[in-house]
């Protein structure tokens, strides 16, 4: 046995031991940092003006964020409605169906594309059809750009885990006789419940900050809108604007918004775990 | 390959005729001829890659499911020749059933999980699906042990209760055959004899075809054996005859544990 080699191994481990450990501080002290200063200036914007109150004309003292909270839920939430059951068919499809076909492997690349595509584009693209063919913003054509980054997410999520799903399970349905639109609905994607969701929610977690998308398609709107069809105010844009703002108040108004879009990110993040460790248990 | 076919002197529920199976260009299966016997059971032994799951999964075409995965020749089953593209494979697999090798319950409750392949082709009142279930369960000698928890997850129970389960989701679809791949390789040895002595049950109401690695257990539970060695049937005859007396040589080494 020689004694050197064990040395130097053990001395290569603790290096290796030290430099991930450090990479790992130096992430860590990053998130810290970034989460404790957007808390430190952000929550103290919270009261009850803050969510009842909708944004304040230039030169006003206070208001609140209670319109752009409400358009960045209900863009979010018809986003959602829209995207969940167009992504997950398409993933349903990409598994079951289509996994050799030649279709099946251009949706999948053309999916893979829509995954890394700049926001900005997927936003100019929407403005093109379905702003400057209307001459107007509105909600629906913020909707419509958040969908686009929404479907990939959850087709890859949906494909991804149902082709975890074991293909002894899959045999299982089929030998009773099932057709195969019932084994996938009823069998495999019920195999992998827990796992979709949490697709879509991180899904959901993606688009809920995305600014690029909704600055010239939903745009903003200084007063309270509940109407998908008029130019609708929403948590990031106004952040932007009103974090560039001279005005105290504004100010104040950014930091308590992009305190919330972190606290909404955060509880979604920790749902998805939650579901996801069911998805492996079953 | 006459020499090798013989029809067992019970009534058959399927005729295998001179089938050949390929997986893309490899020749699985060759000129395969056998006669399955009605209500009685036709274990198929050999070593690993000699062909017997891949026999037993075209009796119910499971291998459609793969492309490039073809079978030559003919299996009758009711007078018809189940490998014509006619046939609806839905059907058949209504008609023939099958269970695997590992347990594979279902994501949902033990009752759904037996009411999810009744669903697929009856439509049964409440009550009757019920009794159907229990029927089922019964039939598996799952019975008892579940009867208090039917609402619990299949997943909830121990690996020898889910593949009796399983039994029980392929019995309610009243199959008139049942396909066993090595159904006990994966349980200990108390869930295997209550899996055997289930099948000592079962082949009076129904035809069955099981597949294992274990010679003991195919001198146990069957009433025909079929020895099959490189995809091609070496012998098959009397389980009694084939463990006792076979005729070939090749049969001989295998079952004495001089080869495989």
């Amino acid at each position: 046995m020689n004694k050197g080699i064990y040395r130097r191994r053990k001395a290569m481990n603790a290096l290796g031991l030290a430099l991930s450990g450090l990479s790992m501080a130096m992430g860590l002290a990053a998130l810290t940092w970034i989460l404790w200063t957007l808390f430190y200036n952000g929550l103290g914007a919270f009261s009850l003006d803050f969510f009842l109150k909708s944004t304040p004309a230039p030169g006003t003292e206070g208001g609140g964020l209670a319109n752009a909270i409400v358009g960045s839920l209900m863009m979010v939430g018809f986003t959602t409605l829209i995207s969940t059951p167009i992504g997950i068919l398409a993933g349903i499809y990409l598994a079951e169906f289509g996994s050799r076909s030649r279709f099946g492997s251009i949706t999948r690349f053309v999916t893979d594309i829509m995954l890394s595509a700049p926001s900005i584009v997927i936003g100019l693209f929407v403005y093109a059809v379905a702003v400057a063919t209307v001459k107007h913003f509105s909600g629906w054509a913020g909707s419509l750009a958040l969908c686009l980054i929404a479907v990939p997410v959850v087709v890859r999520t949906t494909e991804n885990m149902l082709n975890l799903v074991p293909g002894s399970l899959r045999e299982a349905a089929f030998a009773l006789g099932a057709p195969r639109w019932k084994v996938s609905l009823a069998i495999t994607l019920r195999a992998v419940r827990g796992g979709v969701i949490t697709g879509v929610l991180l899904a959901v977690a993606r688009i809920i900050g995305e600014t690029a998308p909704l600055l010239f398609t939903a745009l903003n709107n200084q007063f309270f809108n509940a109407d998908m069809a008029k130019p609708m105010a929403n948590l990031p844009v106004v952040i932007y604007n009103f974090a560039m703002s001279p005005y105290e108040n504004w100010q104040q108004l950014a930091w308590g918004g992009a305190a919330l879009i972190a606290l909404i990110v955060l509880a979604i993040n920790v749902a998805a775990r939650v579901l996801f460790r069911e998805k492996v248990q079953a | 390959m006459t020499d090798t076919t013989q029809s067992p002197a019970a009534a058959s529920a399927m005729q295998v005729r001179d089938l050949s199976f390929y997986y893309g260009k490899f020749k699985g299966l060759k000129n395969v001829s056998l006669d399955i016997a009605r209500n009685h059971v036709t274990a198929f032994i050999g070593p690993s890659g000699c062909g017997k799951s891949t026999l037993l999964r075209t009796f119910n075409r499971m291998f459609d499911l793969y492309p490039g995965q073809r079978a030559e020749g003919e299996i009758l089953f009711n007078g018809r020749n189940i490998l014509a593209p006619e046939q609806d494979v839905n059907l058949l697999r209504a008609k023939v059933g099958m269970v695997f090798q590992k347990p594979t319950p279902f994501p949902m409750t033990i009752f759904e999980n037996i009411a999810f392949g009744v669903r697929l082709y009856e439509s049964l009142s409440n009550s009757a699906m019920t009794e159907r279930v229990e029927w089922a369960l019964r039939k598996a000698a799952l019975w008892d042990e579940v009867k208090d928890k039917l609402n619990q997850s299949g997943l909830s129970l121990s690996g020898g209760q889910q593949q009796r389960l399983c039994i029980a989701r392929m019995v309610a679809v009243k199959p008139e055959v049942l396909l066993l791949d090595e159904p006990t390789s994966a349980l200990d040895p108390i869930s295997t004899a209550k899996v055997e002595e289930l099948v000592n049950e079962l082949k009076s109401d129904y035809t069955i075809a099981i597949v294992t690695h274990n010679m003991q257990q195919a001198a146990r539970i069957s009433d025909y054996t079929a020895y099959m060695y490189l995809g091609e049937l070496i012998e098959f005859g009397e389980t009694e005859q084939i463990f006792i007396k076979p005729r070939k040589q090749a049969t001989e080494d295998y079952i004495t544990g001089r080869f495989g």
